[in-house]
């Protein structure tokens, strides 16, 4: 258990650390890069836990090619810090607070819950395998995932065209 | 099966005898993949010169063998200069973030049978961790190419980017229709697919995918991508240097410059592997089935023969084959560069999207209609699919093809910078 706790620990400080630098930073490369770093981390983390595909998802889909569209806009606009994002209105500095703090009460009852003991957390041996989540989403998900992938289609056609329109 | 198995060995070691055991594996792969890249840096360069008729360095050490060590001490020795105006920590962290997919991508991939010493980890993740190493390769690349400040670097940089998204696509369909008939993302068990008999009733040979119709269109789909994803030539747009001067390296100097090379050699060299591992059998030397030949040799009464078939078959010798597939994948990379000129980008765009990108997708969807279906299937998706291909094809092509009709270009460059001039007209 401690060797689990001290790998965890590792890991987690750089998710949070690296999740702490994409707001804190003004430089908006910098602040990219720390959520490459972050998503990387917690894929590392998924993998750790036996989580192997939603895992290698992480760093598949969001660190190596979500990430990388971001970089490439980045690149391409040359964008800077833009100075319109700072929020100045104090009702919705407010609501953000309120919001962002319900979120870790929520987070933080999941963790501390199981470590009081008032829930077992347990999950099957199989659980997260790609195997399993594949018998799940082809068989009893399958509807939700075709109409998911018709509406990733219909993302990409209309954005065609969008992008084709003249005048 | 042979996950059980591994699973019991497992259970059986205390958990300093596996992490002993695993730290040995991540030695043995970083290790051999460091050590042998001045060996490819020295091929590279004489094999290069052979090819173009000239003798290449040899003056240092016997053939030349220690040039690659003379040039890295003058690396490390060199003054390092870095431009004034650059985003240090990002211009520092670029070649770090360049050598560390090449140094990682190996750790799935089976260099023998032995499960103590190799793959790192048997993951049934396995060819998507190689997906995933590949994609985020590019890092490298690109944060040298924006840190450096420099109009060409960041040139470099974009076009990497760009070039990385269009083909990571279909390599990841390429590979996905051998994944297929394997039923598992684990590397040991697609090499384990490819030992059974060839096509199921040849009972001497091996079934590397290959010598399959859908595996070979995969392979070369996935050969022209790896190429593409390392930024060899003739996809070496990102450091074009007739375009960019030297492209995303232009500002960097000494071991920095050297790193970056490190990485692409690395790279390349590890590459060679997933292909040796994806459809040609992984660590067997030749399509044969060994135990079954000398079982056959045993029958027919020449049984001197069996010993060395299960010798040359057997797990002694599976990383030297391996390692030999290596240089040959190696060998073709410096083949292709000796060979062929670089693409222009808007061919580069059009061959990743137009052509690997569906022929990729089909042959999925043909894969997955024989496995459903059977063999007349195969044959009747393939026809009826290849039909429809080039009838979208011709119908891209024809009016493109008369709209050239009436311009004459002056020079090949891309179209939107051509002069031309319109025939029957006053210009």
């Amino acid at each position: 258990m401690s060797q689990n706790l001290v790998l965890f620990v590792a890991l987690a400080v750089v998710v949070v650390v690296s999740a702490v630098g994409v707001i804190a930073t003004r430089h908006v490369m910098r602040s990219a890069l720390s959520l490459v770093v972050n998503f990387f981390t917690l894929g590392i983390l998924y993998l750790g836990m036996n989580l192997h595909l939603i895992g290698i998802g992480q760093i598949l889909v969001y660190t190596g090619l979500i990430m990388m569209l971001f970089l490439f806009c980045i690149l391409l606009l040359n964008l800077g810090a833009p100075q319109m994002l700072y929020e100045r209105s104090p009702i919705k500095v407010w609501a953000a607070v309120l919001v962002s703090g319900a979120l870790i009460v929520i987070v933080l009852s999941q963790v501390f819950l199981p470590m009081t003991g008032a829930i077992e957390t347990t999950a099957p041996d199989d659980y997260g395998r790609v195997r399993t989540v594949g018998n799940w989403l082809f068989n009893k998900w399958v509807y939700g995932f075709e109409i998911s992938s018709v509406l990733l289609l219909v993302g990409i056609v209309g954005s065609i065209l969008v992008a084709k329109r003249r005048g | 099966m042979e996950a059980t198995q591994l699973i019991a060995q497992a259970s059986q070691m205390s958990m300093t005898e596996e992490v002993l055991w695993a730290g040995l594996r991540i030695v043995i792969v970083v290790g051999f993949t460091l050590s042998i890249i001045p060996l490819i840096i020295w091929w590279e360069r004489r094999l290069l010169s052979w090819m173009q008729d000239r003798i290449g360095p040899n003056r240092v050490g016997p053939f030349g063998l220690l040039q690659p060590i003379a040039d890295g001490i003058k690396l490390f020795m060199k003054e390092e200069i870095v431009p004034a105006s650059v985003d240090r920590l990002i211009y520092m962290a670029a070649p770090a973030a360049a050598l560390l997919p090449a140094l990682i991508i190996g750790a799935t991939l089976p260099w023998g049978p032995n499960r103590l010493l190799t793959p790192i980890a048997d993951v049934d993740i396995g060819i998507l961790w190689v997906l995933a190493v590949s994609s985020f390769g590019i890092y490298g690349v690109m944060l040298g190419g924006w840190a450096s400040n420099n109009k060409y670097s960041l040139l470099g940089g974009l076009r990497s980017s760009a070039q990385l998204i269009s083909y990571e696509l279909a390599m990841g369909v390429a590979l996905y229709s051998v994944v297929l008939p394997t039923g598992s993302l684990r590397m040991t068990e697609v090499v384990a697919t490819q030992h059974e008999p060839l096509w199921g009733v040849v009972l001497w040979a091996q079934n590397w995918f290959i010598f399959t119709p859908y595996g070979l269109l995969a392979g070369v789909i996935f050969l022209i991508t790896m190429v593409a994803e390392t930024n060899r030539a003739p996809f070496d747009l990102p450091e074009a240097e007739s375009e960019l001067i030297g492209g995303f390296h232009t500002e960097y100097s000494s071991m920095k410059f050297a790193v970056f090379f490190m990485a692409e050699l690395g790279m390349m060299m590890l590459f060679s592997g997933v292909f040796a591992v994806m459809f040609l059998g992984g660590w067997s030397p030749l399509p044969l089935n060994w135990e079954y030949l000398a079982n056959q040799s045993d029958l027919a009464g020449v049984s001197w023969l069996s010993s060395p078939l299960l010798f040359i078959g057997g797990s002694a010798m599976a990383p030297v084959w391996f390692v030999a597939k290596l240089a040959v994948g190696v060998s073709c990379y410096i083949w292709l560069r000796a060979t062929l000129p670089r693409l222009r980008y808007d061919q580069l765009m059009a061959l990743g999207w137009k052509l690997l990108l569906p022929m990729a997708a089909l042959n999925f969807v043909v894969v997955a209609i024989w496995m459903l279906y059977g063999w007349w299937a195969f044959f009747g998706s393939v026809a009826v699919l290849a039909l429809l291909y080039f009838y979208v094809v011709a119908a891209i092509l024809k009016p493109r093809a008369e709209r050239d009709k009436v311009e004459i270009r002056l020079v090949d460059v891309p179209v939107s910078t051509a002069k031309t001039i319109e025939v029957g007209k006053e210009s």
